[in-house]
């Protein structure tokens, strides 16, 4: 069954190319996109299922064996990670689907839009299916720079302004990706990650240390850690609501993702343990702090979206079995949320015509739909008991407790400060927008089905995870303990070769 | 191959100006700082592998062969750095032609929350609720601030 590990590359890929020659019609690049993103999250299932029961699935790409060839490698995390962005994606599409519809398609050439956004989708998937570093590098190209399309779509004047940054930092931290490349080439001779697990280990301290510190850079510019991180809320806003929600769901994520595989993989023994625990604090109490003070709803988002990234270091940096799989729990359970809290507030724009908050009010009135689809993944975000978001903030309190450390007590409270904070901004943005009287009689009208229904399914997939929270608890444990042992990755790709 | 001590010279010549003009303001000297960069990074890659005879069998003994891979891995980089630079041109022109200038710009939103906070005043109307007071008593004063650029018009 190893064929249906490029699967979820290919298919975004060859979507686009006949989404592309169809940009002429509407209809048929809507069930072109449609058809291909399904099948893209049936795939995705398929190998998680497979990873699961008998263990990762390998293929090497066109024959050439392991260290020769390009690897694409489906573990357990890698495949979950695909299960998650590709139901994220799909959900997305149909949302954009919607508002195109609604909007009557005035301002975004929709042309461009289905290529560009399989092509994101192919990047995304490649980055986590990708066996060699390189690849890996191929694979944040290709999101990135359909990232740019899309961040810049429409080519209004806001959009340049927040798109130039984008892309100036996102240029900067894959330059940076590049010379640790080529340094970690020159250094061992190869870049498939199997064989570099040995090479590495055999490399002198300090040099590890500056490839390690290298990488790390690079990633944390793409995951927006801390000090790295303040080009995101000016850049993501300014998109098109949908653009902005599958952006916030997945390219940060995806950096997080490559933090989780060199550091466990690469670089295990947690030298850099003390980095990504101080840089996940400040992440997270720092970002909540700016999510506090800002007075849009997408902007606000955009720094809880930050800050939660923190409590990812947190799982990553503990180093731990139990501290790895609530960061991959808290994963899966972020990129649901944090999409559909986007797709919420563009549900928000379209019913109150804004999102600014001073300009918002009375919306649990006007619209009880509305209030539900924030209300619900709000309170998750800030993780109010039986929802994910309590369960995964648990599993990492749990592992820093039980690292016992003096950082990981202080990520412990830092931890549930930042929840706290969470809860008091998404609160604020509830005061305001939902519940005190209007100044302005808002304009009145109903929101599209095709745009309530995604975000619908997004809200019932995050309060349905607390219900997986077992199950998903045990492939993410699975997962952690492939992570660390190390020796079932490098069997894989040199053991399974072209099976 | 063993280091040569031109090649880290030019790599770093390169670096250095490449750092200095992507911090300029301007995107055309942006693009331009990323493209030496680049071509600093190519070159650095090229240096990690072996030099030889051209890497294909019949033309040389085996011994003898250039590592082929960082070439290869140089050409991937040529085409994402091509691609790079004519999106950055095309955003630069844009730029230009939509603001008159091709400035990367500080985050607008950013600075108008700072002047609030200067002035120590929340950043929403956090304590309003508008059936209390009319709108213009306690709405924030109007704002000589810009208005939030970032912020699509309503659709």
């Amino acid at each position: 069954m190893t064929f249906l590990v490029p699967l979820p590359v290919v298919m975004p890929l060859l979507g686009a190319a006949l989404t592309l020659m169809m940009a002429r019609k509407p209809r048929a690049q809507r069930t072109v996109s449609l058809t291909v993103l399904t099948a893209t999250l049936v795939v995705s299932c398929l190998l998680l299922w497979l990873s699961t029961t008998e263990g990762s699935q390998v293929v090497a790409v066109g024959g050439w064996a392991a260290p020769l060839g390009i690897v694409l490698i489906a573990d357990q995390l890698a495949a979950l990670m695909l299960v998650v962005s590709a139901a994220v994606t799909l959900c997305v599409l149909v949302y954009s689907i919607g508002q195109g519809m609604a909007d009557g398609h005035e301002e975004t050439p929709l042309s461009v839009y289905h290529p560009t956004y399989l092509v994101l989708t192919a990047g995304v998937t490649n980055a986590f299916l990708a066996g060699d570093l390189f690849n890996l590098y191929v694979g944040f190209e290709i999101l990135l720079v359909a990232s740019y399309v899309l961040l810049t779509i429409g080519g209004t004047e806001n959009r340049i302004r927040a798109g130039s940054t984008y892309v100036v930092v996102s240029l900067l931290s894959s330059v940076i990706f590049l010379t640790a490349i080529g340094l970690i080439y020159a250094a061992t001779g190869t870049l498939n990650l199997a064989q570099l697990v040995e090479r590495l280990d055999a490399l002198p301290d300090g040099l590890r240390l500056i490839l390690q510190g290298m990488l790390l850079l690079a990633f944390g510019i793409k995951a927006a850690v801390f000090p790295l991180s303040s080009w995101l809320p000016d850049s993501y806003p300014t998109a098109p609501a949908p653009v902005t929600a599958v952006f916030a769901g997945l390219l940060t994520k995806v950096g997080v993702y490559a933090i989780i595989r060199t550091e466990t993989l690469l670089f295990p023994g947690g030298r850099a343990a003390a980095v990504l625990l101080i840089t996940g604090l400040l992440t997270m109490v720092i970002g909540i702090l700016g999510a506090v003070a800002q007075s849009d709803i997408k902007r606000l988002l955009s720094f809880t979206l930050i800050s939660h990234i923190g409590y990812l270091l947190f799982g990553v940096g503990l180093t731990t079995q139990l501290g790895l799989s609530s960061a991959i729990f808290y994963v899966v359970h972020h990129i649901t949320i944090q999409t559909t809290l986007f797709l919420a507030a563009g549900l928000i724009e379209k019913r109150g015509g804004s999102t600014a908050l001073d300009k918002l009010g009375g919306l649990a009135k006007l619209s009880p739909v509305l209030a539900v689809l924030f209300l619900v993944p709000a309170l998750n975000l800030a993780g109010i008991p039986p929802f994910s978001g309590f369960i995964g903030k648990l599993g990492l309190v749990q592992a820093g407790v039980a690292d016992g450390g003096v950082l990981a007590w202080l990520l412990v409270i830092g931890g549930i400060l930042t929840s706290l904070l969470t809860l008091y901004a998404v609160a604020r943005v509830w005061n305001l927008a939902f519940w005190r009287t209007p100044h302005k009689s808002m304009p009145s009208g109903r929101l599209p089905a095709l745009m309530v229904a995604p975000t619908l399914a997004l809200v019932a997939l995050g309060a349905g995870l607390t219900f997986a929270a077992g199950p998903l608890f045990d492939v993410g444990d699975q997962a952690a303990s492939t992570l660390l042992e190390r020796s079932g990755y490098v069997e894989a790709v040199f053991g399974g070769g072209t099976r | 191959m063993t280091p040569n001590l031109v090649y880290i010279v030019v790599i770093g010549v390169l670096f250095a100006a490449g750092v200095s003009m992507v911090l300029e303001r301007s995107l055309t000297r942006v693009l331009m700082g990323m493209i030496l960069l680049g071509n600093g990074v190519n070159l650095l890659i090229l240096l990690g592998g072996e030099a030889g005879t051209p890497p294909i069998v019949g033309l040389g003994p085996d011994e003898e062969m250039a590592d082929p891979l960082p070439q290869i891995m140089i050409l991937t980089a040529i085409v994402i750095t091509l691609g790079m630079t004519a999106f950055l041109l095309a955003l630069a022109y844009r730029s230009w032609a939509m603001s008159g200038h091709d400035e990367v710009q500080d985050d607008v939103e950013d600075r108008r929350i700072m002047q609030l906070a200067e002035r120590d005043q929340g950043s929403g109307t956090d304590d309003t609720d508008h059936t209390d007071a009319p709108p213009p008593a306690d709405a924030p004063p109007p704002t000589d601030a810009p208005p939030p650029a970032d912020r699509e018009a309503a659709r």
